[in-house]
């Protein structure tokens, strides 16, 4: 506090008048009771419902609502078809983010440190460009990519199969990419990487950068390579990052279902690529089933709250909150 | 490569600098061909016939002519969904960042009871899936007799980016210093008008980068617009598009269908590419929490 103010500044810094003014009074009903109102109404809200819809036989049309305990939920487990998409959310949510991060962060790497041994640490040159690359997928909404990628793939007109065919390939004449029981999930966890590899890698360059220069010198003049770097340096001091995309992008592997909609809207071939999501949506919506569809909402939520508690807890026992960090 | 690494301070490249520099630019570059690729095919199918799109995958177009870009416009109704597309995520945006900013500076400014527990609910709101809520969100909206109109497509975008908007507009404000605010209370400025001459302004870098990351996940958004908004004369573009595309089995005009992608990806990225350089400076502030 500077010694000018002191005049008018009696009271502890900080703190405003305690008297309700109709201003004040005004003012905070606006701010924080309209967002809050809207917020309540269509978010906090139906999460509730859902919880109690989930455990009732409702049907949406006629007016009861029997209350029916737990069946929904041994409806379920006991559903194959139900168990078969879940199975598919939970290969999705073991590879995707891992893939995607890995393949991200290499890219990021390459981009900002991996440059030439000597002189001042920098990126192989061009890094501009391909940073401004990679992000475009980020910006096609995630129903193109889908659609884009269904064409790509198309057994007789796609790009793929003609490049295959072009190369002498003749057993990919009108190969089903996405219609086969083999191929079309991990052609579904390479779509929807390309969509998010540029994000991340810009986000990791960002990160990447916001490490001294310095300490990358330090690691140089001890010997350390690149990829030694790597991973005693850039991963440890970014891992707070690494777990946020981590998170981000498990969410969306449990959800995957623009992307799966659009590939393959009847849960692919022997519903190989069947969501957990696609299938809530076609009994909600399609079936009119809401408890049981609520039911789903229930298990995927809470899918998503462990897999979120699996990779803060992973974080913690590696190490994430006792390494070095850059005050 | 390590003997390389020892010599002294070398004026031109070693040799392991050489070959891993080969070796990271082919990379590089293969991922840009990877995402640049399947872009580049999408625009030049555009502009075939559909007997074009039969014949190769590779021919460049006889001519290229704007027909399929017409017919998709007009025909597919392209041109309607994407003005529904503009009107709601624009009004989505106005308002989600006027509230958003609102709920999150008192948020951060002010304290009063239940302060942290509204913001624990927004983060909550942040990690549950929207499938979760969303059989629940379809009566609330048939009880408020909004299912199936833009506003009520609106009012639910609005709530939907809260979370996001009030969670990273809070850690900003939280940065902003408090004297200016106090020098305003000083001067005489009400609360209203402090955050609205003074605190929103100040605000701007963060609400542009905001503004940014919610106009595109709002641009994308599939799921809430597919469950909420099933009138067709409704559509916005992302559902739009998936009808024409699963229609397009049927009628087969993919060339108005790869039109119809075009139009809906070129104006975005045409954006980007002017204002990229901003854009990848808001992404680096949405990693600095």
């Amino acid at each position: 506090m500077k010694a000018s103010t002191a005049v008018v500044d009696a009271g502890p810094p900080r703190r405003r008048t305690r008297r309700l003014t109709f201003d004040k009074a005004s003012f905070m009903l606006v701010f924080l009771g309209l967002p809050l109102a809207i917020y309540t109404m269509l978010v906090v809200s139906p999460f509730i419902q859902a919880i109690y819809y989930s455990m009732t036989s409702w049907n949406g049309f006629n007016k009861n609502m029997a209350f029916v305990g737990i069946r929904n939920y041994k409806k379920l487990f006991a559903n194959e078809t139900f168990m078969k998409a879940m199975g598919n959310n939970i290969e999705l949510v073991v590879i995707l983010p891992l893939v995607t991060i890995i393949l991200a962060l290499v890219l990021a790497s390459l981009v900002t440190v991996a440059g030439a041994s000597h002189g001042q640490t920098r990126g192989i040159g061009g890094a501009g460009f391909y940073r401004v690359v990679s992000f475009f997928p980020y910006t096609i909404p995630a129903i193109v990519i889908g659609i884009m990628w269904q064409q790509i793939f198309d057994p007789s007109n796609g790009l793929v199969n003609g490049v295959l065919t072009a190369l002498g390939l003749d057993r990919f004449d009108s190969f089903a990419w996405l219609g086969n029981e083999v191929t079309a999930m991990p052609v579904s966890i390479f779509v929807i990487m390309w969509g998010f590899v540029g994000f991340y890698m810009v986000l990791f360059v960002a990160a990447i950068k916001g490490i001294p220069a310095e300490i990358y010198e330090a690691a140089r003049i001890d010997g350390a390579g690149r990829f030694r770097t790597a991973v005693s340096i850039t991963i440890p001091l970014i891992r707070d990052n690494v777990q946020t995309a981590y998170i981000y992008m498990g969410i969306l592997a449990l959800d995957a279902f623009v992307y799966m909609q659009a590939m393959n809207p009847g849960g692919g071939p022997a519903n190989s690529t069947l969501t957990m999501s696609q299938y809530l949506y076609t009994t909600a919506f399609s079936k009119g089933q809401f408890g049981l569809a609520c039911a789903m909402g229930v298990v995927l939520g809470a899918l998503t709250m462990i897999f979120s508690g699996i990779v803060f807890m992973v974080n913690r026992l590696t190490g994430g909150r006792d390494e070095v960090t850059m005050a | 490569m390590n003997n390389a690494e020892h010599s002294s301070r070398p004026t031109r490249s070693t040799t392991g600098d050489t070959s891993f520099a080969v070796v990271s630019h082919a990379l590089l570059a293969l991922w840009a061909f990877l995402v640049i690729a399947p872009m580049l095919w999408t625009l030049l199918t555009s502009f075939k016939t559909t007997s074009e799109i039969f014949a190769s995958p590779f021919k460049l177009p006889a001519n290229f002519n704007f027909a399929n870009y017409a017919s998709a416009w007009q025909t597919a109704h392209i041109g309607t969904y994407f003005q529904n597309s503009v009107i709601v995520v624009f009004s989505a945006l106005f308002f989600v960042m006027l509230l958003g900013a609102m709920c999150a500076y008192v948020l951060a400014r002010f304290e009063f009871r239940g302060n942290r527990i509204i913001y624990y609910a927004m983060l909550a709101g942040l990690t549950f899936p929207i499938f979760l809520a969303i059989v629940p969100l379809f009566f609330v909206l048939k009880q408020i007799n909004l299912l199936n109109t833009l506003p009520g497509l609106i009012l639910t975008y609005v709530a939907f980016a809260l979370p996001f908007t009030v969670f990273f507009l809070y850690s900003f404000f939280r940065t902003l210093p408090y004297e200016i605010s106090e020098a305003a209370a000083i001067d005489g400025a009400g609360e209203w008008r402090t955050f609205f001459s003074i605190m929103l302004p100040m605000a701007r870098p963060g609400l542009a980068s905001v503004a940014i990351f919610n106009f595109l996940g709002l641009w994308n958004q599939y799921l809430i617009p597919v469950a909420l908004n099933t009138k067709e004369p409704n559509y916005v573009l992302s559902q739009g598009l998936a009808r024409f595309a699963s229609q397009a089995g049927y009628a087969v005009d993919f060339g108005a269908l790869f039109a119809a992608v075009v139009i809906t990806v070129a104006p975005v990225l045409v954006v980007y590419v002017i204002f990229q350089r901003q854009l990848q400076g808001s992404v680096s502030q949405g990693t600095m929490k």
